[in-house]
């Protein structure tokens, strides 16, 4: 049975029709075209997929789509403004935050729900903002000065 | 911060470095941190089937009889893959370069040997109608006794898991049960030592857990051919791997692979290209075979336990005289790249020392466990665990600094290894040194001077040449064989001292073992040791070896074609 | 086949309908359900939800605190008022999962998940469920014996504020502060003139539910709050536990840990 579903990705408004009970990993990637978006567990646990819905960080291989209706949802597709990277993907290029690339969709998006609420992050902020997403590749180090750095530009190891 | 010494060995470099230490972003970097990296899923097809794989529950059964026919007709499945269905349905990795013997099937027919074999592969409409599916397959089973443990499965009367190698280990050479390193007599050495010190060391398996699981997509494309989009680390292998399984040419398949959301190791056994080109093949459709994280946990191959015994003969001036090293690795019910793992290990053996007397046995076990793969120096880090924490010991017992103790062990140029090649181009003591520099860890002025370029001969971890009396120029010792031909030996090394003395100690020869070369007591021509002919020092002088080709074949023996 | 998804604007409604049907879950946050449905559980065939804004309601007047069991746990770290519940929301999950996270589902999660359960239990907390035609309202440790029969959904939980700096809790685990728990001990140590009086303990992860550690209450009672006056409770920690082996931790070493991390929690030398 299909659901009919209509948000907000990127800025874009997008209406789709998803299985009932599709997850939305599942539904931006398969149904919408999204392929930003990484899926690594499918349990809730490794932070791959974690996208922004109203700004909050969330693991969407565990939202069920239609619970997103209305709602504006963030990718990592949707960092940039045309040419211009953001900030933070500035940084990860910059501090080598990046090795097999799978994790990284979802750390940017955990470290912009961070940096959106507090752009003056501590690095005890930082840690638990990525917290919830497993990198296997880079010891987790390089991205936390990017993150720092995208936050306090040449700042590192604040305490 | 990256720091160059070049003042260490300065000498015999030309400093032209362009590239190393200079910072160079990553040529994929810009794609991870936009998203548009392309991993095998990031492509959409219309019509995209998905297959789900039936595996074993028992770890050692036959299979008395599967009855498929209600999960071929569940809603959404196109197809049930069968064992009968696999064009060639036995294989080992390495066949690739003839080495070892096919033993493991894509599909199981008859009995299935560990927890997680694959049985059946059912296409279907989704993954959830193909999981729903599986669930109506009804197979029973009559369970055999099964073995877990790497010395268990040794013992005579041991449950057989692998009819390829009935006795539970791989076969080198056709017929040795394991690989072989000697050198000295460990026996007369461990006589002697001042200190025996004996322990056992044992790893578990190590999963890699990749943020992407292993998956492939097939795609049939024009004229027959199919694409393949892959995670594998290996594109070649796994293409020329695929090609055998599906009796097809290998210009029929287009690997697209690239980029690989993590590997280490676990993503070079073409676990799922070849079942989803079959599906493909069968469907005619694009097929997704994408392994869960369940799956991948479980079922992808770890990085294979494994069990060292070390024994070490240590004298009390800090001297290791003897080590004997026996392991097992657990390569689970398959064999994989664990054969080559073994070899790798017994390469290893005994770890970057000049130890006179070296016994290692090193096995390749069958287990009824999930095979194991490589992972991130597989065959050498576990038995360097084992070995250092063994020398972390062995420092206690002498009552030695540890680095002290190592760095009075470690080689140096013109040092005899116990693969009987001159150890040349040595810097281990120099990285000891820098090291305790950097650490502030304390080193006595002895062992701040001491050179790789020094103290070193082919009699201080050599067997004795008992054809001469000490103090005598050797007679007609030739060169050990240098498998470059000579060409590219280090610009320092010294001929061989006449007399053999280290600066540091004064030491007696130990008394005369046999010499091993002379009356050969060991194998006849194909070794373990990676030369391609015996060292005996009566034999005559070395052939010059060809080239790089010939080293790489010398590790498995001869090249069969 | 596929999943039905039924939402229900109040709670009544969703209640009656998850007791009609056989294998219907109640959606929280959907982080335990969705897994089941990514994984086509069998078990899992329709999600019965509600928008009932009693779901997410926070009561914190004076002395009783009522959370609905759709309260997430960002929403209790939002919340000043529940500080000393902070510790415990934070431990759950990473950020993400703490925005789907609630305390509803919570008290359904198999051990070793469940810690936020364990601290209700220590706050003596009760549970109100939405069955039938009316609230009722029950000990949350009567609640835990049952839970897996029947089909309960619950409304609300509240309890009594504890006295200022007289709730602790400890979470142990190998990955901080995400990961699983080894085990978790929540504590009210409450005293009156230097002596404890009516001391809660319950753990995580040392039991199938949520478990009081009711021997050592009794052996705290009267005591001092000093390494002498704990010796009691500590020998007799684990009693009343049934820790199993799971890929976490041994019951072994859950068993051997436990009675040092109580006595860190007790006498505040735990590491921050």
């Amino acid at each position: 049975m299909k659901t009919p579903i209509q948000f907000f990705l990127n800025g874009e408004e997008v209406a789709a029709f998803v299985e009932s009970g599709a997850n939305l990993l599942d539904t931006l990637r398969e149904t919408v075209g999204d392929l930003s978006v990484k899926g690594g567990c499918w349990q809730g646990t490794c932070g791959t997929c974690t996208v922004l819905i109203d700004g909050v960080p969330r693991v969407s291989c565990v939202t069920l789509a239609e619970t997103c209706a209305g709602k504006s949802i963030e990718t990592t597709a949707g960092l940039r403004r045309g040419p211009d990277l953001h900030p933070l993907q500035t940084a990860f290029m910059e501090h080598f935050a990046a090795q097999c690339g799978y994790c990284t969709p979802g750390m940017l998006m955990a470290a912009k729900a961070l940096l959106d609420r507090n752009p003056n992050p501590t690095r005890a902020d930082v840690i638990d903002a990525i917290c919830g997403n497993i990198c296997r590749c880079t010891g987790y180090e390089p991205i936390i000065e990017a993150v720092l750095d995208a936050a306090h530009g040449d700042a590192r190891h604040r305490a | 911060m990256l720091e160059f010494r070049k003042d260490i060995f300065a000498d015999e470099r030309d400093d032209n470095l362009l590239e190393v230490g200079q910072p160079t972003a990553r040529q994929d970097i810009l794609g991870h941190v936009t998203g548009t990296s392309p991993y095998y899923d990031d492509h959409r097809f219309g019509n995209l089937l998905h297959l789900k794989i039936l595996r074993s529950p028992h770890a050692h059964a036959r299979i008395r009889s599967i009855d498929d026919s209600a999960a071929a007709r569940a809603p959404g499945v196109k197809r049930i893959i069968r064992a009968a269905d696999v064009p060639v349905n036995l294989n080992t990795l390495l066949s690739l370069i003839q080495f070892g013997k096919d033993d493991e099937p894509s599909l199981a027919s008859d009995v299935v040997r560990y927890v997680g074999e694959p049985i059946l592969g059912i296409v279907a409409t989704s993954e959830r109608a193909a999981i729903e599916a599986m669930s109506l397959v009804r197979i029973s089973y009559d369970q055999l006794p099964a073995v877990f443990d790497v010395e268990e499965a040794l013992k005579s009367g041991a449950p057989s898991v692998n009819p390829t190698y009935p006795k539970n280990t791989f076969e080198y050479y056709g017929k040795y049960d394991h690989q072989k390193l000697r050198y000295g007599d460990v026996d007369a050495a461990f006589k002697q030592a001042d200190i025996v010190l004996e322990d056992r060391y044992q790893m578990s398996p190590i999963e890699h857990a990749p943020t992407e699981t292993n998956g492939s997509i097939t795609v049939p494309d024009t004229n027959g051919r199919f694409i393949v989009y892959t995670s594998t680390q290996a594109l070649f292998f796994s293409l020329d791997t695929s090609a055998k399984i599906n009796a097809m040419q290998s210009n029929q398949l287009h690997f697209i692979g690239g980029t690989v959301g993590g590997g280490f190791g676990g993503k070079v056994d073409t676990l799922t290209e070849p079942l989803s080109i079959l599906a493909a093949r069968l469907t005619g459709a694009p097929v997704r075979y994408r392994f869960g994280r369940h799956e991948e946990m479980q079922f992808g191959s770890p990085r294979g336990a494994e069990r060292i015994y070390v024994k070490d003969g240590i004298m009390k001036d800090g001297r290791i005289v003897a080590r004997q090293v026996r392991c097992y690795f657990d390569s689970g019910a398959y064999t994989r790249l664990s054969s080559y793992a073994v070899v790798k290990c017994t390469a290893h053996i005994p770890g970057p020392y000049t130890i006179p007397n070296v016994h290692a046995d090193v096995f390749c076990v069958f287990t009824n466990r999930t095979p194991a793969t490589a992972m991130r120096g597989f065959g050498v880090t576990a038995v360097d665990f084992a070995m250092e924490c063994h020398v972390d010991k062995g420092a206690v017992a002498v009552g030695m600094d540890p680095l002290e103790f190592r760095m009075l062990n470690m080689y140096r140029d013109g040092d005899m290894k116990a693969h009987r090649r001159q150890a040349k181009n040595c810097a281990l003591i120099e990285c000891a040194q820098v090291t305790a520099e950097k650490a502030n860890w304390p080193l006595r002025d002895e062992f701040r001077r001491m050179s790789s370029r020094q103290g070193g001969s082919l009699e201080r971890g050599g067997v004795v040449d008992r054809t001469r009396a000490p103090n005598q120029a050797p007679a007609s010792k030739p060169v050990p064989t240098d498998i470059s031909g000579g060409r590219t030996r280090a610009p320092n090394i010294a001929p061989p001292p006449v007399v053999p003395q280290r600066i540091a100690y004064e030491r007696p020869m130990p008394p005369a073992p046999e010499p091993a070369r002379a009356a050969p007591v060991q194998q006849p021509a194909p070794r373990p040791a990676p030369t391609p002919r015996p060292a005996a020092p009566a034999a005559p002088a070395p052939a010059a070896s060809t080239h790089g080709a010939a080293r790489f074949s010398s590790v498995f023996g001869t090249r069969r074609r | 086949m596929t999943i039905n998804v039924k939402t229900f604007p109040r709670l009544a409604e969703a209640a009656s309908a998850l007791s009609s049907e056989r294998a219907a879950h109640f959606f929280g946050g959907g982080t335990l359900i969705m897994r089941a449905v990514n994984e086509a559980d069998p078990g899992v065939q329709t999600i019965v939800r509600s928008t009932d804004p009693v779901l997410g309601h926070i009561g914190t007047s004076s002395g009783r605190i009522e959370l609905g069991a759709g309260v997430t746990m960002a929403a209790i770290l939002a919340e000043r008022e529940l500080s000393f519940l902070h510790p415990v929301a934070r431990a759950v999950g990473g950020p993400a999962v703490r925005e789907a996270a609630t305390v509803g589902g919570n008290l359904f999660a198999r051990s070793p998940y469940g810690d936020f359960a364990a601290a209700l239990l220590a706050l003596d907390a009760t549970v109100s469920l939405a069955g039938g035609f009316t609230q009722r309202e029950q000990p949350l440790e009567e609640f835990l014996g049952h839970r897996e029969r029947g089909k309960s959904v619950i409304a609300m939980v509240a309890f009594k504020r504890p006295p200022p700096d007289s709730f602790r809790f400890a979470k142990v685990t190998r990955v901080h502060p995400k990961g699983i728990s080894v085990l978790s001990i929540s504590a009210q140590v409450p005293s009156a003139s230097g002596r404890i009086a009516g001391a809660r303990i319950a753990y995580g992860a040392m039991a199938p539910t949520p478990v009081r550690a009711k021997a050592a209450e009794r052996a705290l009672e009267g005591r001092a709050l000093d390494a002498a006056g704990i010796a009691q409770a500590l020998a007799v920690a684990a009693d009343g536990t049934a820790p199993t082996d799971d890929a976490i931790a041994s019951a072994w070493w859950r068993r051997e840990i436990l009675p040092v991390y109580l006595r860190r929690l007790l006498l505040g030398t735990a590491a921050a």
